[in-house]
């Protein structure tokens, strides 16, 4: 599988990262450089194989933990590193639906 | 002798026998740290003031007979790891003026325990590398220098590149790290000290700049093994806050340190003798077996059958969850914007200006390979190719109690050495990254030199949750290297 | 017979999938310890993991676990004991972390149903596909500034049910009591309270028209629609527009809609224009989630009973069927018409439920969780009617005094006197005098002038303030008229 400039610039979008034209090819040659390698992979048998989940070998159940409130209360913290910050709110560019 | 030098087992004696106060200790980094960070730029924030006053506390509370297992002990932090009040970067530009208003789990029980934070460590930009040279705030420069080539600087590895450069260079007694595909056990082998990544789920990861969920963990370096396992004692622990920390108890590791290795089986993977391995390399692994051999533990092949494969599994795996844990520096609520004409702009132009290029090529990889039509061949392929290598150490287990191996496939290199090829740079991680897929824990110790006089590492892999056999293993690969060279830069 | 809309080609059927957003009931957030509550200032209910800041966690809530359950065992449907929470990738400005963390490859409820009742008394089943639990997102606020969206993160991390639907319904009205008997089984777990105003329950509507024996033809959702009505009108409407679409020879493409509530059309949304790919993975931060299977039966064993229980029992207990469904729409309506029938007369107590009861809330504009008698008292006034100590004329006075004063009807009838007079003898002696007062009219009757009668039953009474009791004063009349 090799990306053409077109895949390229899709994955950036999904991926809201601005390339210029320029960074297009060297990314294009990079990431097809990366996946040409990862191809070998393709060789491994791993049929019937139960996909690893997680980071431990023995992942085992979730935690539950109880229903308290414990956190919250704290909008001067969560707003103190806002590069917009209006008021009681974090600002953005109008958003159209 | 230097108040710089001391181990942290030393340093915790003559702070107890009153030979030396925190504060002198904190101090005599402190100098160091204002004489070389300039140089090694190991430090991308130094917190001098606040490490002074937390030295003075900490003689107060060794006076009234309160002190902690790591009271007065200075350290470096990674800044990956969320520090309260004290800007915390990634080595990002994204996080250029962030400031977290909470502390890492990790850092609070360090700090718990008594321990003085000179400032916070210069890292491969959101962990990705392994030379440091992607950090927006600089490179590292390794303290260690080539014998017949003194002025060509050299990689301290990475992602904690700053951390190991930190505790070689004797601008801290130890150091945290954190280690998704090898990024304590590369740099400690580079810059000549120990470092433990130990099983996942071990140290939390609340608080933790995330790099790969599933592959990160928190771990010490330091110039010994013993003083490792003294910091993983309080790294270590349960976490309500992490889904993913163990409900385990944690060992006293530094008593296991002292273990006999006598009887003990230890595994050499047959598919880890690459072809075009440098047979300094080689060397040196043979000496580490035959070191243990003499302690009297027995050497057994074992065979790792998709360990070949660990490091374009490993090359799937990251970028997938590095590209969604990275969603979140948008410009929104913490960290860098750039303005754009709408928010999509605003999105790609922050992200695009925060973020350095291996950071965007791994998103971009993370994100194809996540994307629709892809996930079963990569994804999904990966993770079932990452369960065979956790089965093939599995059954290795059933045979040996640990496992030696070269840390890395050679010492530190310099700029421009391997460094220009992305995956050429990636083989780096060839020994260390099977341990992040499985889980298990791995220590890097410094075991000889190479020819240019540049520290070499030994690895040594566990089984999950016992690092005391690691420990015990790499203590006596330790005792018998009687690693006693210096870098040139140190203060 | 079906429904169809009637166009240029002939009859189209409609096809009507929902997907319920349902936010469960719950004190915190379902991986954050920040609280739920509605209406707080902006940014006060919002804990750094909420926010998405660097080296935040999850950390599930067992109660939203619970809730989930309880509501998958009140749909009849499959509890599955592993599921998975995945994450779903895009970028939202109130959506923190760049992903939302859902359940997609394995939700933790599987296939269920819920039947449902039509207005001509006729009942049909509709599948459920799915429950998931899922992460709700934050709100933005577009009315605030002229250049700039406000965003609160209050609701970000909100536990939410999303509950999908077959496409199993037909018209517009099935579509409407679908999700009026879903809000009604939710209400009464009391796993989502279904107040669609505060956006407790929102609604993604699927909709497709096809001819009848066809296939499914292509389908448009119409997103977020936030009441029932509007949902009806949403179907009607958007099925309108594809008939359209599909009689001028176009072709309906499968999209994303909103619903315009003042003009009563679907438009197309404009952030469409960027195609989806969710990149959906398993959250790494999360290992599965693994439930009990004695732990399920707990919960089981402690579900309330359901509104198609409820209405059963009640007719058992000789309720009309409308009755029974009028008084089981709300569980508490439920609630306190059997305080109000416990070991009384369950028609009487249901035609007071219904009629005086209902009325006077309406007058008084009060709600059931907040009456202005209680079901207590209302019980004690049907006791007092029932041994005769109150005529049904009383009762109703006593009924009215009640609701001004607050008081119980032993009181009421204690203060003012209006117990009923059963002595035989009393009512005798006021007989007597009422016919010795009228002996012209008591000739008149005795001759042959029954109608009279009720003349005697009213002066009687009139003579007795109306405490008099019916049947002992119609009884001793006849007998002293003879
Ligand atoms: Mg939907
Ligand atoms: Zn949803």
């Amino acid at each position: 599988m090799s990306l053409d400039t077109a895949t390229v610039r899709r994955v950036a979008s999904l991926a809201r990262l601005h390339v210029d034209d320029a960074e297009v090819a060297k990314l294009q040659a990079e990431l097809n450089g990366i996946l040409g390698w990862i191809e070998q992979l393709q060789a491994v048998n791993t049929d019937g194989v139960e996909p690893m989940a997680g980071g431990a070998v023995t992942s085992g159940a979730m935690r539950l933990r109880e229903d308290v409130i414990t956190d919250g209360g704290i909008p001067e913290k969560v707003l103190a590193n806002a590069p917009d910050r209006e008021g009681e709110y974090f600002g953005v560019p109008k958003v159209v639906e | 002798m230097r108040a710089t030098d001391f181990t942290i087992a030393g340093a915790l004696t003559a702070l107890e026998e009153g030979a030396i106060s925190a504060e002198e200790l904190t101090r005599a980094h402190v100098a160091g740290i204002e004489a070389l960070n300039p140089r090694l730029n190991a430090y991308v924030t130094v917190t001098a003031e606040q490490a002074i006053e937390a030295a003075q506390a900490s003689d107060a509370r060794r006076a009234k007979g309160e002190a902690g297992p790591l009271d007065g002990i200075p350290l470096a932090i990674k800044d990956l790891f969320c520090t309260e009040g004290v800007r915390t970067t990634a080595a990002s530009r994204i996080l250029h003026n962030f400031v977290p208003p909470y502390e890492s789990t990790v850092t609070t029980q360090l700090k718990r325990d008594g321990a003085v934070f000179l400032g916070k460590a210069n890292l491969d930009e959101f962990a990705m590398g392994s030379s440091n040279l992607t950090s927006a705030y600089g490179a590292v420069q390794n303290p260690w220098n080539r014998r017949n080539d003194p002025d060509t600087v050299l990689v301290p590895g990475g992602s904690s590149g700053g951390s190991a450069a930190a505790v070689a260079a004797r601008l801290a007694l130890g150091a945290t790290g954190t280690d998704t595909g090898g990024s304590i056990r590369q740099p400690a082998a580079f810059c000549g000290v120990a470092g433990i990544k130990p099983t996942y789920g071990r140290c939390s990861r609340f608080g933790i700049v995330a790099f790969a969920s599933s592959l990160d963990q928190a771990g010490p370096f330091a110039r010994t093994v013993e003083d490792c396992a003294v910091l993983l004692r309080s790294m270590s622990g349960f976490d309500p806050k992490d889904s993913t920390s163990a409900e385990v108890a944690v060992p006293d590791f530094r008593a296991a340190c002292g273990r006999s290795v006598k009887g003990l089986r230890i595994g050499v993977p047959k598919e880890y003798r690459l072809d075009g391995l440098a047979p300094e390399i080689t060397a040196l692994w043979e000496q580490g077996l035959a070191w243990l051999r003499d302690a009297g533990a027995e050497i057994v092949e074992i065979s790792l059958p998709h360990a070949q494969y660990a490091l374009p599994t490993y090359y799937i795996v990251a970028p997938a969850e590095a590209s969604s844990n990275l969603a979140r520096y948008d410009g929104v609520r913490f960290g860098l914007r750039e303005d754009g004409r709408d928010l999509k702009d605003l999105y790609e132009k922050t992200r695009a200006a925060g973020f350095g290029a291996e950071v965007k090529r791994r998103i971009m990889i993370g994100t194809y390979v996540l994307s629709a039509g892809y996930y079963d061949a990569y994804y999904l392929k990966a993770q079932k190719i990452r369960a065979l290598i956790a089965r093939d150490f599995t059954e290795a287990y059933q045979k040996v109690d640990a496992i030696v191996t070269p840390a890395t496939p050679s010492a530190a290199f310099a700029e421009g050495e391997n460094t220009d090829d992305p995956v050429t740079m990636y083989l780096n991680d060839i020994f260390t990254v099977t341990a992040n897929l499985a889980g298990l824990p791995g220590l890097s110790v410094p075991a000889g030199l190479d020819a240019q006089g540049l520290p070499l590492g030994l690895q040594v892999l566990g089984r999950s949750f016992d690092e005391e056999t690691v420990f015990a293993v790499g203590s006596a690969i330790e005792r018998a290297a009687a690693f006693t060279a210096r870098p040139r830069v140190m203060a | 017979m079906s429904y169809t809309i009637e166009g240029e080609t002939g009859p189209w059927e409609i096809v009507v999938g929902l997907e319920v957003h349902a936010q469960v009931i719950s004190e915190a957030k379902l991986f954050s310890g920040a609280a739920t509550g509605f209406g707080a200032a902006p940014n006060t209910q919002v804990s750094f993991v909420d926010a998405g800041f660097p080296g935040m966690l999850p950390v599930i809530n067992r109660e939203c676990v619970a809730q989930a359950v309880r509501t998958g065992l009140g749909l009849n449907a499959q509890i599955n004991l592993w599921s998975r929470f995945d994450r779903k990738n895009y970028f939202y400005a109130d959506l923190p972390n760049g992903y939302q963390i859902s359940q997609f490859a394995h939700p933790i409820i599987g296939t269920g149903v819920v039947e449902i009742t039509l207005g001509d008394g006729s009942t049909k089943e509709i599948g459920v596909t799915r429950l998931h639990l899922e992460q709700d997102a934050g709100k933005s606020l577009h009315d605030q500034h002229p250049t700039k969206s406000f965003i609160d993160l209050n609701r970000a991390g909100v536990a939410l049910m999303e509950i999908v639907s077959e496409p199993d319904m037909r018209s517009p009205e099935e579509a409407g009591a679908y999700l009026t008997k879903l809000r009604q089984i939710l209400r009464y777990l009391g796993t989502c309270d279904g107040n669609m105003d505060e956006g407790s329950m929102r609604a993604d509507v699927n909709v497709s028209v096809r001819k009848s024996g066809e296939g499914f033809r292509t389908r448009c959702e119409v997103k977020n629609v936030n009441s029932i009505r509007f949902v009806m009108q949403a179907v009607e409407a958007e099925a309108r527009r594809q008939i359209e679409v599909w009689e001028t020879g176009g072709e309906v493409t499968q999209e994303t809609r909103l619903f315009d509530t003042g003009r009563g059309t679907t438009r197309s949304m404009r952030s469409k224009e960027d195609a989806h790919d969710y990149r959906y993975f398993p959250d790494p931060d999360l290992p599965p989630l693994v439930l009990d299977a004695a732990w399920v039966e707990g919960l089981r064993a402690a579900l309330p009973e359901l509104p198609d229980a409820r209405r059963a029992r009640y007719v058992a207990m000789g309720l009309t069927p409308y009755d029974a469904h009028v008084l089981t729409l709300e569980k508490e309506t439920a609630a306190f018409f059997d305080v109000v029938a416990r070991g009384r007369d369950a028609k009487i107590a249901a035609n007071w439920v219904t009629g005086d009861f209902f009325a006077a809330l309406n007058r008084l504009k009060r709600d059931i969780t907040d009456p202005p008698v209680t079901a207590e008292n209302l019980g004690a006034l049907l006791d007092l009617l029932a041994d005769n100590t109150l005529s049904g004329k009383l009762a109703k006075e006593v009924f009215e005094i009640m609701i001004e004063t607050g008081k119980s009807p032993g009181a009421i009838v204690e203060e003012k006197g209006l117990k009923q007079v059963t002595d035989t003898g009393a009512i005798e002696a006021v007989i007597d005098g009422v016919l010795a007062a009228n002996a012209d009219k008591v000739a008149e009757y005795r001759s042959g002038k029954d109608k009279l009668f009720g003349f005697f039953v009213g002066q009687t009474m009139r003579a007795m303030q109306g405490k008099g009791n019916p049947a002992l004063v119609n009884e001793l009349l006849k007998k002293k008229l003879g």
